[in-house]
């Protein structure tokens, strides 16, 4: 099992080797927001804080921000996501994913929900 | 979900079973989606049909001796000719308030049932209805009532196919016309159609009785072309079609010229006036308003949504964004929104302010996807 984490707000950072992550948004928040029609992602090379807004995510319904679940550089983002929006429903932890960063402290991870505690967290929200 | 003190439509039990994700609206609990999700919901619209509940809506009589007194009590509220309103047809109107506001807009029929003589059926909007009626009773002359009916839901069956399903259970229904109202039976449920929706498809909405709904809701689910749909696709569907959403695109400041809805102001009352507001209704048809409803097209994939700052191309603010989104049978952004009058022409550049960036846009005209009514 990789290491994934979640934050409450939805995102899930994972991380891919050594110091690079890749951040998107659960199952639970894909099936919550519907249909996703539009993704609004950062540029490559921006620096971003834990927490602070890194993206944007349109349902027909509603725009979401998406934040930071950690610290580090922006070094890649999923483009496919400006052509077809909808693979984020398809498969958010595949090819749905939003972007990756280069991790300023990997140890902020241990702050976010692991696995188990993130499916407590959405089975008490429900 | 906190939906306990909200109320419900006598088809909520379907909806849970069918899987909805139930949302509050206007104070009821309505479904938003059904697991097919709102593109699916909405492109089934466009291509077969779509069942909705619309039971939240709000209907009601006017009862009165004869047409003539109801229609006239009817036309000192409304600007639509109501005198004119032949039997079995309906007519889209607003009710004004006296600066020419709208405090909302609703349909008015008349059944062309010699036995209903006097009588007209108003459906208005659900988060409304009380406004609504307590402005009617308070301005109804002696002799004419409201009657309203909490005790009807309303279901709409819309898109291409709707009326084959509808002509399969009522082979008359084929050549009702668009805004015809009539009493039909559909299996052994007696409800009244009218041939109209809020898609900008051929459809009918049907009035019936609180305890036939759901099995009014069975018998159509259950033929092939029908799905249900929600609230969800429903906007999208309305915003396509051009078509104003009470509290978004029209309100209590907004008169009916300025928002592109002159065309419901027939001949005989823009002559005579007599309605509240007339004198700035009828300067505006005239000499035009200070601003308009347009259409926008944003460029690009991002949705301009509602409360957008319009700019124009020299940077100046000239609007707002009144309805915004994604449009599924565009494949694109759409919007609706008041500009200054210099603004509205088609064609004209536009900028509209999304999370500090401005994102170009042009005014075109409506509807987005072009009305299928029955002609």
């Amino acid at each position: 099992m990789t290491d994934i984490r979640y934050t409450k707000d939805h995102e899930y950072i994972r991380i891919d080797d050594g110091a690079v992550a890749t951040v998107g948004i659960s199952d639970h928040a894909q099936s919550a927001l519907g249909d996703v029609v539009f993704v609004e992602l950062p540029e490559i090379g921006r620096v971003l804080k834990a927490g602070e807004e890194a993206a944007v995510v349109e349902s027909v319904k509603a725009a979401s921000e998406i934040f930071a679940p950690a610290s580090g550089k922006v070094v890649a983002i999923n483009t496919a996501l400006e052509e077809n929006p909808a693979i984020v429903n398809e498969d958010p932890f595949g090819n749905g994913w939003f972007f990756k960063i280069e991790l300023a402290d990997a140890g902020e991870l241990a702050q976010l929900l692991d696995e188990a505690a993130y499916t407590d967290y959405i089975r008490d929200l429900a | 979900m906190a939906t306990d003190d909200l109320l419900t439509t006598p088809i909520f039990a379907r909806h849970e079973a069918l899987g909805a994700r139930i949302v509050p609206f206007a104070g009821y609990a309505l479904p938003v989606q059904y697991p097919d999700g709102i593109l699916a919901e909405h492109r089934h619209t466009r291509q077969a049909a779509s069942l909705f509940d619309v039971s939240h809506m709000g209907q009601a009589t006017l009862a009165g001796p004869d047409h003539e007194t109801t229609a006239r009590a009817l036309e000192a509220c409304v600007p639509a000719d109501i005198l004119g309103l032949a039997p079995g047809r309906q007519r889209y109107t607003q009710l004004l308030n006296e600066q020419g506001g709208i405090i909302d807009d609703l349909m008015v029929s008349r059944s062309a049932d010699p036995s209903s003589e006097g009588r007209l059926y108003l459906v208005v909007n659900a988060a409304r209805k009380e406004v609504d009626f307590r402005h009617l009773a308070l301005n109804l002359p002696a002799a004419v009532r409201l009657v309203p009916h909490p005790g009807r839901a309303l279901l709409a069956l819309q898109g291409p196919l709707a009326v084959e399903v509808i002509a399969r259970f009522a082979p008359a229904l084929r050549e009702q016309p668009f805004m015809g109202l009539a009493s039909a039976r559909i299996g052994d449920i007696e409800v009244s159609a009218t041939r109209s929706g809020y898609t900008g498809e051929d459809g009918f909405e049907l009035s019936v009785v609180a305890d036939r709904a759901a099995a009014l809701w069975d018998l159509l689910l259950n033929e092939p072309e029908v799905k249900p749909a929600g609230l969800g696709a429903r906007d999208s569907l309305r915003l396509e079609a051009g078509l104003c959403l009470y509290g978004h695109d029209i309100n209590e400041e907004t008169s009916p010229v300025e928002a592109g809805l002159a065309w419901s102001i027939q001949k005989r009352r823009r002559e005579e006036g007599g309605f509240p507001g007339h004198r700035r209704i009828l300067s505006e048809l005239q000499n035009g308003t200070l601003r308009k409803r347009v259409g926008i097209l944003p460029q690009g994939r991002t949705p301009a949504r509602e409360g957008t700052a319009i700019h124009d191309s020299k940077g100046e603010l000239v609007g707002e964004v009144t309805s915004g989104g994604f449009g599924p049978t565009v494949n694109g952004p759409i919007a609706m929104g008041y500009v200054v009058s210099d603004c509205a022409r088609v064609g004209t550049p536009l900028g509209l302010d999304v999370r500090g960036k401005t994102i170009a846009g042009t005014v075109v005209p409506l509807p987005f996807v072009a009305h299928s009514y029955r002609r």
